[in-house]
């Protein structure tokens, strides 16, 4: 079981944003979910490994990009040719 | 080369965008009239992904797909509905508004690819492209009477196509009969080095319907609980046109399909609690505040901009991979999801595809799945061929209800061709 504070501790993790009446109605759908998911235990914890699997490497070799206006141009905040973002700190 | 006057009216509201007035150029597509799902990046043509989150925000550049569309002359002629960056079954989910059934308007057209379905099902447009994470390409064409697929993992590149879940999600092409799916496979299979996935794998095949011979693979698991009987029984008719047709039916065990949704589900969103964090309101969509702090700025963004499953499956997915949860859920997903891998690979050494139903229902009505995990359950036949990362077809083998179902071949690893065939050798089977 997983409590209102634990998902709202998950929506702080992930930037979520969320609001106190949808707290409650997120809790429930998560347990059902998790519920499930509790399925996952019986999987034996050893499955073949993959043995086919590569990297695929390129050169490192400068390539034509888009134009620094045309990346900028859906931006809503810019500066000087940079993204201007939230202060951090 | 010319310009595709498209206005027809829209009923089914099968588009976000649609352009008036769509140029084309010269090739096997020469002025023929294609929709684009709207999470595939189309070069001065808004993109949505069927969200707020992306309100206003125009691509630079064309997915290598549309790049090969328009090299063989198709008219781009608009960008389709569809539930939030790929995330439902029903096409409800969209910020748009709902698309609906062109077989029955009180019904969904299935999703995520329920606009580019209820468009090529309509008559609107000849062909379409989809994407498919978990079944979105083949759960909407079996609701709408379509033929759709989705091709061997990284035959089609992904270049261009907004990232939900990387390492499950293809594109494929839907259109109404199997031919225009194997030209679109001709088309749309060129190498691609800008997506590390893509392999080089050129799909050259006219369809073929000789099937004598031909070992079909039934799991009994596609017929078990939560298939709807008449819907198994129609299934089971189309099955039986292949054995007339000289093929051989062979039952058989899929036995990690027991995890294989739970497995789905754990990995797509955790795949998607890092891809949109990408959504920041910073490079593009309605921009973050400056003036405020970042995670304030930040989550404001994203509470207004994502609707309830996208932040569901954000959240879930950040669970998933938290500390202390990690090996309870991903890591098992993972060891689960080479299961399935283990099980196709075994099952390929004797036969040589599976068939089944596409969907477990007809089409769900309007507003019928409100509660996330019911609709979860609905993929359950569609979700191991992207866990394994074969190629699988739905075409449509009937109606129950009314309503059209479909009949669903999967196939070996770049087997692609024969999945084709055995679904064009149902489809002169049927016509005959």
């Amino acid at each position: 079981m997983i409590s209102e504070r634990d998902v709202k501790h998950i929506a702080e993790l992930a930037d979520i944003g969320i609001s106190g009446e949808e707290l409650d109605e997120f809790t429930v759908q998560f347990n059902d979910i998790l519920d499930y998911f509790d399925i996952l235990d019986q999987v034996e914890a050893e499955a073949t490994k993959e043995t086919d699997l590569y990297n695929v490497f390129r050169e490192d070799v400068v390539t034509p990009s888009l134009p620094q206006e045309e990346v900028l141009c859906n931006a809503g905040e810019k500066e000087d040719g940079f993204f201007r973002a939230p202060r951090v700190m | 080369m010319g310009r595709l006057h498209f206005s027809a009216p829209d009923p089914y509201h099968a588009f976000i965008t649609r352009i008036p007035d769509a140029e084309y150029g010269e090739g096997r597509l020469s002025g023929e009239a294609v929709a684009v799902k709207d999470n595939i990046s189309t070069r001065g043509i808004p993109t949505t992904c069927g969200s707020r989150i992306l309100e206003g925000y125009i691509p630079p550049y064309d997915a290598h797909v549309v790049e090969l569309l328009k090299a063989d002359g198709a008219a781009i002629v608009g960008k389709t509905n569809m539930d939030e960056f790929g995330m439902g079954t029903t096409t409800e989910n969209s910020a748009f508004g709902p698309t609906l059934n062109p077989a029955d308007t009180g019904r969904v057209p299935g999703g995520s690819s329920g606009g580019s379905a209820a468009a090529v099902a309509s008559g609107m447009v000849r062909m379409a492209l989809g994407t498919d994470t978990g079944g979105s390409i083949r759960c909407p064409s079996a609701f709408c009477g379509i033929v759709g697929m989705k091709p061997t993992y990284g035959r089609i590149s992904r270049y261009g196509l907004v990232a939900y879940a990387n390492s499950l999600e293809q594109i494929g092409p839907m259109a109404r009969n199997v031919s225009d799916i194997s030209l679109l496979m001709e088309i749309l299979t060129a190498h691609d080095p800008r997506d590390s996935t893509s392999i080089n794998c050129p799909y050259c095949h006219k369809p073929d319907p000789d099937i004598h011979g031909l070992k079909i693979g039934v799991p009994e698991e596609y017929f078990g609980e939560g298939v709807d009987a008449r819907v198994a029984s129609t299934v089971w008719e189309a099955i039986s046109l292949l054995e007339r047709r000289g093929a051989e039916i062979i039952t058989c065990r899929m036995p990690s399909m027991t995890y294989a949704l739970a497995a789905y589900y754990v990995t797509c969103t955790s795949e998607a609690s890092s891809n949109l964090a990408r959504f920041d309101g910073v490079r593009y969509g309605p921009p973050a505040e400056p003036k405020k702090q970042w995670h304030d700025s930040f989550q404001e963004r994203r509470r207004e901009g994502f609707g309830k499953e996208v932040r569901r499956r954000i959240m879930l997915g950040t669970f998933a991979l938290s500390s202390g949860y990690y090996g309870k859920y991903y890591a098992k997903a993972q060891t689960a999801r080479q299961n399935v891998r283990n099980d196709f690979h075994r099952l390929f050494c004797e036969v040589d595809v599976l068939a089944g139903p596409t969907m477990p229902t007809i089409a769900f009505l309007l507003g019928e799945k409100s509660d996330p995990l019911s609709m979860y359950l609905s993929d359950i036949l569609t979700v191991p061929a992207n866990l394994a990362g074969v190629p699988a077809i739905s075409v449509p083998c009937g109606t129950v209800d009314g309503m059209p179902a479909g009949l669903q071949i999967m196939g070996r690893w770049c087997g692609d061709e024969q999945v084709i065939d055995v679904a064009y050798a149902y489809e002169q089977g049927v016509s005959a």
